[in-house]
């Protein structure tokens, strides 16, 4: 006898980052997901659009990684709320993790929620973890084929960020490249260059920040 | 990637729904997998036979459909399979295009006793 199931296999992901999503709806927070590789410049960046974010809206951060709260105290430097997730070893953030440590933030005090994903260009874009938005940061020194050879990533999401701009004359980067093979697959990503240690190009990303504010 | 917690969530769902029917045995479980779900499917029986002693659905064989994107194009309406890394349409070669399907991931069916 056949039955017939139609079960995500994903689902106990699903279900969470669903219940997530509308956790920060009714709470008015907006969830980024910041992903890349390890060094693409995840951090630096984080610390500019904070500086440029925090006069204006209550930030609260998630710093994922392996092991060691280097980032989270580069964070917590900064006077902002955040709370340092070591996975021991897994390569990604599931939806359970963001949801067991939101009891640490005061969330009727936040207008906005940042994952920083442990750095890996494969397994963080499979799992959604409440966001509203994710952001994939490409650095310039990683190289222009990045997009083609781990494709998935950049055909989820909302906006691709080439990091470490200022370093284009001094690799074969083919920007053209990179931001084509991306738009290809996900027409309507929003494509960014920054320089993030000059704070160059921080201000555009902040105003397509803002335009989805929900408060 | 990720095949041991992928594979115990099978033995859970499949081993409710067995549960639910009242099934003595369960011979198969179909499972449908997109070809961009960015899943291995092919470990995940071997998984599975250990996983799944002791429980409802031990024994059970796992029959893996895989489903490939397709592209719909948004200027002429035309689906059609995508071959890899080529984003147009097929039939008008259009680039305004939006992949559709092929991150399919969940057990379809089974089939018990």
């Amino acid at each position: 006898m056949e039955i017939k199931v139609v079960r995500q296999i994903l689902e106990w992901n699903e279900n969470c980052h669903e219940e997530l999503q509308k956790e920060f709806n009714e709470k008015k927070i907006l969830m980024l997901n910041i992903m890349g590789s390890p060094g693409a410049g995840k951090t630096t960046f984080l610390t500019r659009i904070i500086e440029a974010l925090r006069d204006e809206y209550k930030i609260g951060v998630i710093e994922g990684d392996i092991a060691g709260k280097i980032d989270a105290e580069r964070i917590a430097n900064m006077g902002i709320p955040v709370v340092q997730l070591n996975t021991d070893g897994a390569c990604h953030i599931e939806a359970m993790s963001i949801k067991n440590i939101l009891p640490n933030f005061d969330l009727k005090d936040l207008d906005i929620l940042v994952v920083e994903n442990i750095g890996n260009l494969v397994c963080p874009a499979e799992f959604d973890i409440g966001e509203d938005l994710k952001i994939a940061l490409l650095s310039v020194p990683e190289g222009d084929d990045k997009v083609e050879k781990y494709p998935l990533m950049f055909s989820r999401a909302d906006a691709l960020v080439i990091s470490k701009y200022d370093m284009k004359d001094y690799f074969s980067f083919d920007e053209d490249r990179v931001i084509g093979n991306t738009l290809n697959m996900n027409k309507d990503a929003k494509v960014f260059k920054v320089n993030s240690s000059k704070a160059q190009g921080i201000d555009k990303v902040c105003e397509w920040i803002k335009s989805y504010i929900k408060r | 990637m990720h095949e041991y917690p992928i594979t115990q969530s099978i033995v859970r769902i499949s081993s409710e729904e067995a549960e639910k029917h009242k099934a003595e045995k369960v011979v198969e479980i179909r499972i449908v997998v997109g070809e961009l779900s960015g899943l291995v499917p092919e470990c995940i029986q071997d998984y599975f036979d250990i996983l799944s002693k002791g429980t409802k659905v031990e024994g059970a064989s796992l029959k893996i459909q895989k489903i490939s994107p397709k592209i719909h194009c948004e200027e002429c309406n035309f689906e059609s399979d995508m071959k890899p890394r080529v984003y147009n349409c097929a039939k008008c070669g259009s680039s305004k295009v939006k992949i559709v399907g092929g991150k399919e991931f969940y057990i379809d069916s089974m089939e018990v006793e």
